[in-house]
């Protein structure tokens, strides 16, 4: 119980310090988003002080001491109200991500799910055939390809998997015709529309996984317990799972909070290339289109989806190991 | 007890100062003895090359753009001209300089950051450790492309300089935590206590007892930075987010992207500059293969468990 109480406590130290870097970012930034805007429209013709004065106030350009703008903005926060978009003027910024979060989570989480699996089995195997084409082939692959750029791989897919053959669909998360629904067609498209995005987060995390894990396996296979269950004449394949595996799973799991964040990050690329509705896609939009409440928001709502998935594992984490709990 | 058991039992480093050009060879034949690293090296050799005599080898300027666009690969243009009309060849050979420059660049300024936070939190105790140790989780945990980002969108087209400052901003944590680790278990090791009571100050046991056992690990953290920097570099100017008038491999598939070379059919556009990127960024991971058993004698391949 105290456990869960200290990483409950963390967990909120550690929003409150994302939300408050939040506010600080674009205030340690020079410019304002008042001034971008009014930069934009200065492209176009001079700017009338009387148009300044109306960008000003719609774009509210923040007044009062620093300290009321904080509090004031820890109270949008919590409201999730972090004002009107200006490029899809008049949606708010909150039901705009509320459309394109569900894309992303289902996507990353599920994929990332099934790298984890995969990656720590294949690395549990390269540990355990050391020196075998078993090792070899997961290993340097899975080096080379966690080195190539997400976007990079997307691409590739998109272009020879997409163009070329023209087994999937190039763009977007379900049929043009289609509208979101919970039917089945619905989902059946949605699910082909996001085979190459999925393949291609696959493909570039699962290397991680096979390494990480090999490397704890290799570290663990020394043990002396290992050793002492093998001369007890233990079958191989009870000592590597059962006996090596199982330890070696734990360091792994600390990671994964970690990777989760590149992997997050590779995906926003990945949903640029296939066009996928998504959060990434949307903070390329608000970038740009220097969208600076939109992005900010994103920015928020990412930071916190990831500071939430390293906490379920923390807690998991002290399930699955006693010793943590202490 | 007697005294000369005392000095036999204290690592090798600490009779008198390490001699750093002895250091460096030996870990250097260390890296080389792995077969992986062996190839590492010699792709990043390959490319340090590229980029140092860029306007030697390739045959054109890379910002020529008076030739035929979007041409397929012939024996003027081996690998195709750009939508601009542009050598894609030479594109590719001046490309290496911005990864190479940005990748050593902003990998060894993430690593000096790791190393002076890293090895002086796991030296503290106490509150400001406690304080240190929030600052870097928050820094590992919050996701780093989406802040590389947000922070390029606010730097308006910085050029090169600003995605090196935005790569060291969220980069340096990493390494940090690991050597902060490493020290964490040097500073209980008996070499340290005699330092302590020989009455060094902190910062020399610090910098001059503890780091030099770490060497394989700050090279460690310096490619894992380094390759970290490349592929965000390539990752923020693809999206056009750097200075998109410089000739880099992010940007050539920016405009790759922007010039639908996928409808065009160019696909040496796009496949070339990505490769690049990957082998780069490869042949860093491969080095670290042979850094690894620096460290750690159990992942030295050809050892037997």
């Amino acid at each position: 119980m105290r456990y869960l109480l200290s990483k409950v406590g963390l967990l909120l130290l550690t929003l409150w310090a994302a939300v408050t870097l939040n506010f600080l970012l674009p205030r340690l930034m020079p410019g304002s988003p008042a001034d971008a805007a009014i930069a934009k429209l200065a492209q176009n013709g001079p700017v009338s002080p009387s148009t300044r004065a109306a960008i000003e106030a719609q774009l509210g350009v923040p007044t009062g001491s620093a300290w009321d703008q904080y509090l004031q903005y820890l109270n949008n926060v919590v409201h999730f109200d972090f004002g009107v978009s200006y490029t899809f003027f008049p949606q708010s910024v909150a039901s705009l991500v509320g459309t394109a979060l569900p894309w992303t989570l289902v996507l990353v989480g599920f994929v990332t799910i099934v790298a984890f699996v995969c990656g720590t089995l294949l690395g549990v195997l390269a540990a355990w055939k050391r020196g075998t084409w078993l090792d070899t082939l997961p290993t340097v692959g899975g080096t080379f390809a966690s080195a190539f750029p997400y976007f990079w791989t997307a691409l590739l897919l998109l272009f020879f998997l997409g163009y070329v053959a023209g087994w999937f669909p190039t763009s977007g998360a379900y049929g043009s015709a289609a509208t979101p629904e919970f039917s089945g067609p619905f989902l059946l498209d949605a699910l082909y529309h996001s085979i190459l995005p999925a393949t291609t987060i696959l493909i570039t995390s699962l290397g991680g996984w096979i390494l990480g894990m090999r490397s704890t396996m290799i570290n663990t296979l020394g043990d002396d317990y290992v050793t002492f269950a093998e001369a007890n004449g233990l079958r191989p394949r009870t000592v590597a799972i059962r006996y090596a595996a199982r330890n070696a799973i734990l360091p792994n799991l600390t990671s994964f909070g970690l990777a989760l964040g590149g992997v997050v990050g590779g995906s926003l690329l990945v949903e640029r290339v296939f066009s996928y509705p998504g959060v990434g896609y949307l903070l390329y939009t608000a970038v740009v289109n220097q969208d600076f409440p939109l992005m900010q928001a994103l920015f928020l709502i990412i930071t916190i989806s990831v500071l939430l998935a390293n906490f379920i594992v923390d807690i998991l984490y002290g399930i699955l190991d006693p010793r943590t709990r202490r | 007890m007697s005294t000369s058991t005392m000095i036999v039992k204290i690592p090798s480093g600490h009779d008198g100062p390490a001699n750093p050009f002895r250091v460096i060879t030996r870990a250097v034949a260390t890296i080389w003895s792995v077969p992986k690293a062996r190839i590492g090296v010699a792709l990043l050799l390959l490319f340090v090359i590229l980029a140092v005599f860029a306007p030697l080898i390739a045959p054109y300027s890379a910002t020529e753009n008076t030739f035929g666009r979007s041409e397929d690969m012939s024996a003027d243009h081996w690998l195709g001209t750009t939508a601009a009309g542009q050598d894609v060849l030479s594109q590719i050979i001046y490309g290496a300089r911005v990864s190479v420059f940005v990748g050593f660049t902003a990998g060894l300024l993430s690593t000096i950051i790791a190393v002076l936070i890293g090895l002086s939190w796991g030296y503290l105790r106490g509150f400001a450790a406690e304080v240190i140790n929030f600052v870097v989780n928050l820094f590992l945990v919050i996701p780093a492309l989406p802040l590389m980002i947000v922070i390029a969108a606010y730097l308006q087209n910085g050029g090169i300089g600003m995605i090196v400052l935005v790569v060291v901003i969220t980069g340096w944590a990493w390494g940090a935590r690991v050597l902060r680790s490493q020290t964490q278990s040097l500073r209980s090791r008996d070499f340290v206590t005699a330092a302590v009571f020989s009455g060094e100050s902190p910062a020399r046991i610090v910098f001059r007892e503890i780091l030099p056992n770490m060497t394989s690990l700050i090279v460690g953290s310096f490619f894992g930075a380094s390759t970290a920097a490349i592929l965000a570099e390539a990752g923020l100017e693809f999206l056009g987010l750097g200075d998109s008038t410089t000739v880099s491999w992010g940007t050539m598939l920016f405009w790759a992207q922007n010039s639908n070379a996928l409808l065009t059919g160019q696909w040496v556009l796009l496949f070339a500059p990505g490769l690049c990127i990957s082998l780069l960024a490869t042949s860093m991971s491969l080095i670290n293969f042979g850094v690894d058993g620096l460290s750690n004698p159990r992942l030295r391949e050809g050892s037997k468990r």
